[in-house]
């Protein structure tokens, strides 16, 4: 037996966070970071360390907080996927002005594709924006590794480092080396000095100059020095990778039986990037051919454009993720080797993903086309946004838009003198990440419409962490809990009520009044609340009985084409639905779905074939 | 990089998983990466997590032995496991020419002609067994009885190195881990010519 362990990259980087140690850890999950908060946590049981670990109410806030242990002498980390960054970019860019005295690290994981995001944004561009030094690991063992060297890195210089993964770190899985470590210990201790912490603008500018020097010390550190992997060999031509790009370009060059041939190197800090090296580049080669993921960073510091390709020259796709099929025709060409033709992996096709059968938000979806049938529906980032099979997702932006698209309808409809629907959906924790302002400027500018605020009690497209309204926090302790009614009134909305989505006629009617609630008098709030279905699985909740199909089906559709709860199959062959006994939960939502009465629930253990 | 010099592994080996979210895709690919380290192999695995986790299509990646990349490119795949058959349609590119299908369907799909196609109707001994949710393992059975495993020209561990690492995963002795074994010895009794 080996003392290696299989460790995804995520776990990888929470090893190497809490090994160098990190005593205080914040997020919010969003794929492919998710996993990193609750493995810190693992890892901080595991060695016994005294640490802060939290879930916090969203990205911004996570960022202040580990920042603000930072500023106090410890090292903390924060981490998200990149969507997230833009949401903590304010205090980013004003964090790395004034500096820290603990390591601080900003992991931000890029998801090129994408696989899981809104965009395949690049967080190097905002780290080059904000003037913060940035790590871009190959693997899941280097992303361990330079979990510590950011810190190294943020103490030397005092400033604010980012880790940028990408989903195939974050999801690759490796074998590393998972020997016992005990985490160094430090106290807190915060020296004033306003002048620095409360910086004022005219001391900003100074504060500026400081960090650019900074930048260019950086840019000469020996410990991310670009990694020359053949260095026997002094050809004419250059391949410069970082990231994944790096590990698909070196497992290829072998097979190519290239490197003979070609320099290659990985770059492991693409900004600032090392100054030596552009010189070192630009009087070696003739021709560079840059190679990353997902915006030419490194490509536009290497500023010479005759000689340098990559994806600003179009050399390389300027989107899209860099799969080593497309590296290896990349290669190929720069080497003057035949291009292989062979395809590319398949992108989309196949099965859907749908809402889980028993899932609460497939009843909310049904109910508001009943109740709203010419509506618009505004709604949000989750497990929701596939309520977009059931036609009951109009528009989708970003975290917590919903509220505030449904409102832009109103004004904008209103304008032309008309008056429509709106019915807008959001998750619990959604609504708390970024929810409420809008809520609240809703509430002053006299909105209409009504917002369904889905509630199962957790993040659940994520992996199911907790949100404020459960009382849990990261580790399972017990946390205070947010009394959501009592946030929703707080914000001024008058109509705010309760209900399980699943008795689908009481929750129809009481969005009807809802809606009538909103077109006279402003903006009124149904709080769904039932539990996430995965949720109450994996705690082996009950079916409340078996369902049955009767003779009275007539293979209208209805309940497959509006409700597509994944256990009712529609067959071809017989004209009618019948049931996947391994899928359904026996939830009982469907029977009032069917027009035809043909749907019922046997009490448990009465079930007739 | 993640190559210990001093033991160059001797097996290259790239599987595909495929399957649609719920069905166990990343749990077998996981099972086989700890199965080949405890082999003393190097792994790397590609996974798919989010969304399509809610029953879309849910591919894994795992190459055992000396590798620098996380992802299988298509027509390199030595082994391509496919749990819900309309998948071979899109995924079966993976396969490298003389590479092995095993899917779970009650009939073999045609692959091509360069392609050995290895069929067990996975879910239908599942349900028989009483556990609908292990189809994943007894395909895993099935094509470790039909290709060979541990052995050469076969796949990369055996299905006693399998069953070591299940007991790992779930604590060798309880309930779950006597399921998982019986649709484990279900798909190796069907696999055995
Ligand atoms: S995980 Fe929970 S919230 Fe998401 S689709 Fe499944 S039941 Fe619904
Ligand atoms: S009872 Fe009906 S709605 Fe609920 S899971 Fe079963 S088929 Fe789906």
């Amino acid at each position: 037996m080996s003392d290696r362990i299989l460790m995804q990259g995520n776990d990888a980087i929470a090893r190497g966070l809490v090994e160098a140690g990190c005593a205080v850890a914040a997020s919010y999950p969003g794929t492919p970071a998710s996993e990193i908060l609750s493995s810190i946590d693992r890892w901080r049981k595991k060695c016994g360390a005294t640490m802060h670990v939290e879930w916090a109410v969203n990205e911004k806030v996570a960022l202040e907080i580990a920042y603000t242990a930072a500023i106090a002498g410890l090292r903390a980390a924060v981490s998200m996927k990149q969507v997230g960054l833009n949401v903590a970019s304010d205090p980013l860019l004003s964090a790395a002005y004034l500096g820290v005295t603990g390591g601080f690290l900003v992991v931000s994981a890029d998801d090129p594709g994408p696989h899981s995001s809104q965009t395949e944004q690049d967080s190097r561009l905002l780290a080059m924006m904000a003037k913060v030094p940035v790590l871009d690991p190959a693997s899941p063992a280097q992303a361990m590794a330079l979990a510590g060297t950011g810190f190294d890195l943020s103490e030397a210089f005092g400033v604010p480092v980012m880790l940028r993964p990408t989903t195939r770190v974050c999801h690759a899985s490796q074998d590393v080396d998972a020997a016992p470590f005990r985490p160094p210990v430090r106290e807190a201790r915060f020296v004033k000095d306003p002048a620095r912490w409360a910086a004022t603008p005219a001391y900003r500018r100074l504060l500026h100059d400081r960090l650019a020097e900074k930048i260019a010390a950086i840019a000469a550190w020996p410990a991310t020095a670009p990694i020359r992997v053949n260095p026997e060999v002094s050809p004419a031509k250059a391949v410069v990778a970082s990231g994944v790009a790096f590990a698909h370009a070196r497992e290829l060059f072998g097979e190519l039986g290239i490197s003979c041939r070609i320099a290659l190197y990985q770059v492991i800090q693409p900004y600032p990037l090392h100054a030596a090296f552009i010189d070192h580049l630009l009087e070696t080669y003739e021709e560079i051919l840059v190679l990353e993921e997902s915006a030419p960073v490194i490509e536009m510091q290497v500023a010479d454009r005759r000689r340098v390709r990559g994806r600003m020259t179009g050399a390389v796709p300027g989107t899209g993720e860099l799969l080593p099929e497309i590296i290896e025709r990349l290669l190929s060409r720069f080497a003057g080797l035949p291009v292989p033709g062979g395809a590319l992996p398949a992108q989309g096709g196949g099965r859907r993903p749908t809402l889980c059968p028993g899932c609460a938000h497939r009843s909310s979806f049904y109910a508001i086309r009943m109740a709203a049938p010419a509506g618009i529906y505004p709604s949000d980032i989750g497990c929701y946004t596939l309520g977009i099979n059931l036609g009951a997702v109009d528009t989708v932006l970003c975290m917590g838009a919903a509220v505030s698209q449904a409102a832009g309808f109103d004004y904008a409809h209103r304008l032309s003198g008309k008056q429509v629907d709106i019915v807008a959906t959001i998750g619990d924790s959604t609504f708390y990440h970024a929810g409420i302002p809008p809520l609240i400027d809703a509430v002053v500018q006299g909105a209409r419409f009504v917002l369904v605020i889905l509630d199962n009690g957790t993040t659940a497209m994520t992996g199911n962490q907790p949100t404020p309204g459960t009382g849990i926090g990261a580790g399972g302790e017990t946390t205070a809990a947010v009394d959501m009614e009592g946030l929703v009134r707080a914000c001024g909305v008058r109509f705010c009520r309760t209900a399980n989505p699943d008795r689908l006629p009481e929750f129809i009617a009481l969005l009807k009044e809802a809606l009538d609630h909103a077109r006279e008098r402003g903006v009124a709030v149904v709080i769904a609340r039932q539990p996430c279905a995965m949720v109450a699985r994996a705690a082996g909740g009950k079916a409340p009985g078996a369902i049955v199909i009767t003779e009275e089906c007539n293979g209208c559709r209805h309940c497959v084409d509006r409700f597509e709860c994944p256990a009712l199959v529609f067959d071809e062959a017989a004209n009618r639905v019948r049931i996947d006994e391994m899928l359904c939960t026996g939830c009982g939502v469907c029977v009032s779905v069917c027009p035809e009465g043909a749907i019922h629930l046997e009490p448990a253990g009465e079930k007739r074939s | 990089m993640n190559v210990d010099a001093g033991k160059l592994p001797l097996i290259r080996q790239q599987v595909v998983l495929s399957g649609v979210g719920g069905q166990g895709i990343l749990f077998l690919s996981r099972l086989l990466a700890e199965a080949a380290i405890a082999g003393g192999f190097p792994v790397l695995t590609s996974e798919t997590h989010g969304m399509a986790q809610r029953g879309g299509v849910v591919v894994s990646h795992l190459k055992v032995g000396g590798f620098d990349s996380p992802l299988v490119r298509t027509g390199r795949a030595d082994l391509l496991l496919v749990l819900k058959e309309e998948n071979v349609a899109f995924h079966r590119e993976f396969l490298a020419d003389g590479g092995t299908l095993v899917v779970n369907a009650p009939v073999p799909t045609d692959a091509g002609p360069r392609v050995r196609a290895h069929a067990v109707d996975a879910d239908a001994l599942a349900l028989s067994a009483g556990a609908p949710h292990a189809a994943n393992l007894v395909l895993l059975g099935f094509a470790l009885a039909r290709i060979g495993g541990g052995t050469a020209g076969g796949i990369f561990c055996s299905g006693g190195e399998i069953r070591e690492a299940l007991s790992r995963r779930q604590g060798g002795g309880g309930s779950r881990f006597a399921a998982s074994l019986s649709a484990l010895d279900l798909g190796i009794a069907h696999g055995t010519w």
